[in-house]
């Protein structure tokens, strides 16, 4: 429990932080920026990669569907917002 | 070693930081996307270097390689194969994805817990709820964009609030006996269950116009979910990036809430379905009013044009008509006409899905005008041209209080000087009310597919 605290003050930290960066994302972003913030989202898989690696056997099958998904996840959010964000790119 | 493993994290949580802050401007958005990119490697790296991953040895980095390998495969292709027109599904994909991930990943963890503590199974509770939740709902919304199974429109049956009450109920008390019980593991399977059958019922009841919103929501949920992870394994970073998703989600869904002017729960419940106030009568505004127009007048309106405005709306990314768009824009400019477009906020199934669509057709960003931006402008404008646009034109949103739309901001072209609608034919948008502005003195209707209707403009400017 003496973890608890400290974890929670940089759960209320971040979200402060989020609210003040991404109010300042225009809506001509919004589409790129909720597959990019999926593609980081993906972050879940480190929980993924630490679960695989336990000898629990059904830790392990777990893990292994999680770190799947997870990984479409991470590649596919940063490949189709690389995809998108790169049209808007000045031609020049 | 630990202190450096989580050194690491930190700094991917500020190369994640500075990434979404990227997304502030077109300018520094590709390079803010590849500074999120090298904080997950680096995250990625950091892990397989920590002490159980390593230890699992070359049998347990053979397993980790496969699940990377068939994940990277799948993300990769979907990722170049998709449509620019079917970014609303993808990213409903990738919801269900990140929802289904945490709740995994909370489940992996209980199931080789000793003794977990309070935090922990509490922790694994929200997850598994929340994840299983955005992982079914998600896949609902996914379906309805494809038109698969599901119909468009809200599925609603009586007593569906108390029924989802009720459900909420169970899955809450399944949650207390995970706590209580942590080794049993077929609480948490039930859980799973539970939730699951609410992000159904939660998301079926959500009409098709109102999937900008779903979207958002379950965005945010699916951040929550992974913060709620951290939690479980007291770990930092998924709790800052966590944190960081759920509060864009739930940034972008009061956008979208605020430009239908619908609170929350009127849009969770489907309630326009039932349509409230007064909904006027199509014959009795359309009747022996509509003028239909053909390409060759159109052309003459252009001919005589300063300034026109573009009005894309979803009809537009079912033509998939943006390319043509770009053609005829870029004509009329040759001639002298100043062409602008004008991007209602929920133009479309997605916040920002006209702007992708109309960049995928190298429209430059600067022509792409905000609501707030464009409005003050429609009365020095000679031709708006509304393609497969409806309820975000509709005069009835500013004038008639009893309107299911009242109070919606709208795009107001019916204040330019003429008033050219390329649709299909007079059927109503989501809404499924009557249009006023089509019957307006001031509009002419060019009734056909949107990209065949754009080229047959192409080809009479041409002629003029």
């Amino acid at each position: 429990m003496d973890a608890f605290l400290p974890l929670l003050t940089i759960f209320m930290l971040a979200v402060f932080v989020g609210f003040e960066i991404i109010t300042k994302v225009p809506p001509l972003l919004h589409t790129p920026l909720m597959s990019g913030s999926n593609a980081i989202s993906g972050i879940t898989i480190i929980g993924a990669l630490l679960s695989v690696a336990s000898p629990n056997r059904a830790t392990m099958v777990l893990g292994f569907l999680a770190l799947v998904i997870a990984t479409i996840n991470v590649v596919g959010g940063f490949l189709v917002t690389h995809r998108m964000l790169d049209m808007f790119r000045k031609k020049d | 070693m630990d202190t450096a493993i989580n050194l690491v994290y930190l700094a991917a949580s500020a190369l994640f930081i500075l990434g979404i802050r990227g997304l502030t401007h077109p300018r520094t958005a590709v390079r803010g996307n590849l500074m999120g990119a090298t904080g997950m490697l680096l995250a990625v790296a950091a892990t397989l270097l920590d002490r159980q991953v390593f230890g699992a040895g070359p049998q347990g980095l053979a397993v980790i390689l496969a699940g990377v390998a068939l994940g990277g495969a799948v993300g990769a292709t979907l990722a170049l194969r998709i449509a620019m027109t079917a970014m609303p599904e993808m990213v409903a994909l990738l919801n269900a994805f990140g929802g289904g991930a945490s709740a995994l990943v909370a489940g992996a963890v209980l199931v080789s817990a000793v003794e977990p503590s309070a935090q922990t199974t509490v922790a694994t509770v929200a997850s598994g709820l929340i994840g299983s939740v955005t992982f079914w709902g998600s896949l609902v919304a996914f379906d309805k964009l494809r038109g698969l199974l599901l119909p468009d429109a809200p599925v609603v049956f009586p007593g569906q609030q108390v029924l989802n009450g009720v459900i909420a109920l169970v899955a809450l008390g399944l949650g207390a006996m995970v706590v209580a019980e942590p080794g049993t593991v077929a609480f948490y399977a039930g859980l799973v269950a539970v939730g699951s059958l609410l992000g159904v019922l939660l998301t079926i009841s959500i009409g098709g116009a109102d999937m900008p919103v779903a979207i958002a929501l379950l965005n945010s949920y699916s951040g929550l979910a992974a913060a709620s992870t951290g939690f479980v394994l007291s770990n930092d970073i998924l709790i800052i990036t966590g944190s960081l998703v759920g509060a864009s989600g739930i940034i972008l869904t009061r956008i979208m809430c605020k430009a239908m002017n619908r609170s929350l729960v009127n849009v969770l419940v489907g309630a326009i379905a039932e349509g409230g106030g007064s909904k006027s009568d199509a014959d009795a505004v359309y009747a022996g009013r509509v003028k239909s127009t053909s390409a060759e007048e159109v052309a003459m309106l252009f001919d005589g044009a300063r300034r026109t405005v573009i009005v894309p709306g979803y009809g537009l990314a079912v033509s998939q008509a943006q390319h043509q768009v770009r053609d005829l824009a870029n004509l009329l400019e040759s001639r002298g006409v100043e062409v602008e477009y004008a991007i209602h906020p929920v133009a479309g199934r997605m916040s920002g899905h006209m702007n992708v669509l109309l960049a995928e057709a190298d429209v430059d960003y600067d022509k792409l005008k905000e609501m707030d931006a464009v409005n003050p402008s429609f009365e020095q404008t000679d031709v708006s041209l509304v393609i497969g646009a409806n309820d975000i034109v509709n005069p009835d949103a500013r004038t008639d209080p009893q309107s299911p739309i009242a109070g919606m901001p709208i795009l107001d072209v019916d204040q330019s000087r003429t008033v050219v609608v390329i649709k299909r034919s007079l059927s109503p948008g989501f809404a499924g009310i009557p249009n006023p502005l089509f019957s307006a003195d001031n509009t002419l209707m060019f009734f056909g597919d949107g990209k065949q209707a754009v080229l047959d403009l192409i080809a009479a400017v041409k002629e003029s």
